[in-house]
């Protein structure tokens, strides 16, 4: 599959990362190649096979509904770009 | 005493214990080795003074007889580990400034072991590269060179900085992470030693995450004894990592036992390549062999999905980055470039704190992801995944390790597959699969190339046997006795 510019622009909208016009149309031609390559995957048969997510097979483990952390605002807006009042800020998104 | 920094973990371990020498002069002399070696890129963020706090304190400790398995031993640390207090940007703009209020569970058992933290290595960005062309901080040098010819080289990525300091004897061992080969092709471009442990043996808490499914962190040393002693002190279960395994932890090093009669040994003919330097085929018939003498059994097995490993790693591990790396937005910590909304804001802040290869992969995984492209790309590549781990399952029925090269080149220069993405993944040829299976491997350097650079030779073995895989690099190492070293050249300069 090839992909045109419209679709990196789309994906790149998805993916909320900034790509300007002059950029679409050298990434259409990269990601194509990297798609047409992948495509080789095709000639397995795979009807019969369940997907693997991953290959830890011991299932999640159960724990106690206990805190056993907490009580750290500070270090968590520690690194944020902007935080007030033990809050992240952001630019204004209600109108 | 010959130089401090030429000594392995293990030879220092015990010359500390006798008290031939403090933690305190092993560390200053590495300091030292590491300030000299600035040429080389190596290093993010050098932590001399944390260094010989932590070195005193071990010295403190020894004083006391509480000696850990690493008491006193300066080691280097990925950029992707999150040290508390330290920088840490894991290659990358986006994470310019991020100090971690806590510590990775990694460091921390090197830390509880006597481990003495040197600095924080460089890296591709998100360890995305082969190459480590793709850190923000600039490209790490290897510290071989071809003979006769001083062009620079690559390292190999993505934990190129790690496996640099290890080579160049400015660490005695560096944490590395392996998504795809990050470990062992860089040990193989470097002659050094480096291991991805099967997939959750060691905790991923507080290591930046790439790819969950197939990130492992691991340890690259100068020999596979030093290799087996870091990995003891890594590894371990976590009820902080969800994928951690609950497993009893060997003791590694006893498993050196340098007798390999009687296993068996698979040499898979899918990994013989089609126009691979002769060289390296001809390094892995001499490994065959060495194994044979030694008194294993050679047993030729059939992977036969091997060829479709590196495509479907390029939609898994894109898939997972491209959900992990969502977290970099300007909000909770890192680069913010401002903009009119917040959409805008988060569309300036990733166009600049992304470098290209990232963005590519956060553009392929968002791709693959997508309605209407899920079941054709993703899924699909989930059930190859399935049946690569399947061969892998079918054939240790029949053998006990498996020998392959590690890369399918030495490490080449600057730029020769850097405007390529393809030709710059079929470096892991040999390193995904285990990665897709979740499998222990191991590189171990083996020859030199006919120009006089190093090329490694991998191990694999079943899951949770890392016993079995260090015991077969044990006598690989010692019947290839690889005893060349770089040239100093970054000394003088």
């Amino acid at each position: 599959m090839s992909v045109d510019k419209a679709t990196v622009a789309r994906i790149a909208h998805l993916a909320r990362i900034g790509v300007g016009e002059e950029e679409l149309e050298p990434l259409a031609a990269e990601l194509s190649g990297i798609l047409q390559w992948i495509e080789q995957l095709n000639e397995v048969d795979t009807d019969a096979v369940p997907p693997m997510a991953s290959v830890h097979d011991e299932g999640l483990r159960w724990r106690g509904d206990v805190v056993n952390d907490g009580d750290k605002q500070a270090d968590i807006v520690a690194n944020a770009p902007d935080a007030a009042n033990g809050f992240f800020a952001v630019p204004k998104v209600i109108e | 005493m010959a130089e401090l920094t030429e000594l392995g973990i293990a030879e220092a371990r015990n010359l500390l214990a006798k008290g031939s020498f403090s933690s305190r002069e092993l560390t200053e002399s590495h300091i030292a080795a590491v300030a000299e070696a600035s040429a080389l890129n190596a290093m993010v963020t050098e932590t001399p003074e944390i260094a010989l706090a932590m070195a005193e304190a071990s010295d403190e400790r020894r004083r006391k007889g509480e000696a850990g398995a690493l008491e006193g031993i300066p080691l280097a640390i990925k950029d992707l580990f999150c040290t508390k207090g330290v920088l840490t940007t894991a290659g990358s703009h986006i994470l310019d400034g991020f100090t971690p209020p806590y510590e990775s569970t990694v460091t921390a058992n090197l830390w509880r072991e006597g481990g003495v933290m040197l600095g924080k290595t460089n890296m591709d960005e998100f360890a995305m590269g082969s190459s480590n062309e793709t850190s923000y901080h600039g490209a790490v040098q290897n510290p071989w060179r071809r003979r006769g010819d001083n062009r620079a080289l690559v390292p190999g990525g993505s934990s190129g900085g790690s496996a640099t300091a290890v080579s160049g004897r400015f660490a005695m061992g560096a944490t590395a992470t392996d998504t795809g080969g990050s470990i062992r092709q860089p040990a193989s471009f470097t002659g050094t030693v480096g291991c991805k442990p099967t997939y959750g043996r060691c905790s991923r808490w507080g290591v930046v995450a790439f790819a969950s499914s197939l990130d492992q962190a691991g340890p690259i040393t100068r020999s596979v004894r030093d290799n087996a002693i870091m990995l003891g002190a890594m590894a371990g279960y976590d009820p902080k990592d969800s994928t951690s395994a609950r497993v009893a932890l060997p003791d590694f090093e006893a498993a050196l036992t340098g007798d390999v009669r009687g296993l068996r040994i698979g040499v898979p003919k899918e990994y013989v390549l089609d126009g691979m330097p002769g060289e390296i085929e001809a390094l892995w018939q001499l490994g065959i062999g060495w194994l044979r003498e030694a008194g294993a059994e050679i047993i030729d097995i059939s992977l036969p999905h091997t060829k479709y490993a590196l495509p479907a790693y390029y939609i898994v591990a894109p898939a997972e980055a491209s959900s992990n790396l969502a977290r970099y937005d300007g909000v909770r910590f890192g680069l913010r470039v401002p903009g009119e909304d917040l959409t805008e804001m988060y569309e300036n802040t990733r166009a600049a704190g992304f470098g290209p290869e990232v963005r590519r992969r956060v553009l392929i995984g968002t791709y693959v992801l997508s309605a209407g492209y899920y079941d054709a790309y993703y899924l699909k590549a989930q059930k190859v995944r399935r049946l690569i781990a399947q061969d892998f399952r079918d054939v240790y029925g029949t053998v006990d390790a498996i020998l392959t090269p590690s890369a399918p080149s030495a490490a080449f220069a600057f730029g020769d597959k850097a405007d390529d993405p393809i030709a710059m993944y079929l470096n892991d040829v040999f390193t995904v699969p285990a990665n897709l299976a979740g499998l222990p491997g191991i590189s171990i350097p083996a020859g030199l190339s006919d120009d006089g650079l190093p090329l490694g030779l991998q191990v694999l073995a079943p899951a949770f046997d890392e016993e079995t895989m260090f015991r077969v690099a044990g006598v690989l190492e010692e019947a290839a006795a690889f005893a060349e070293t770089p040239e100093e050249w970054w000394r003088s300069s």
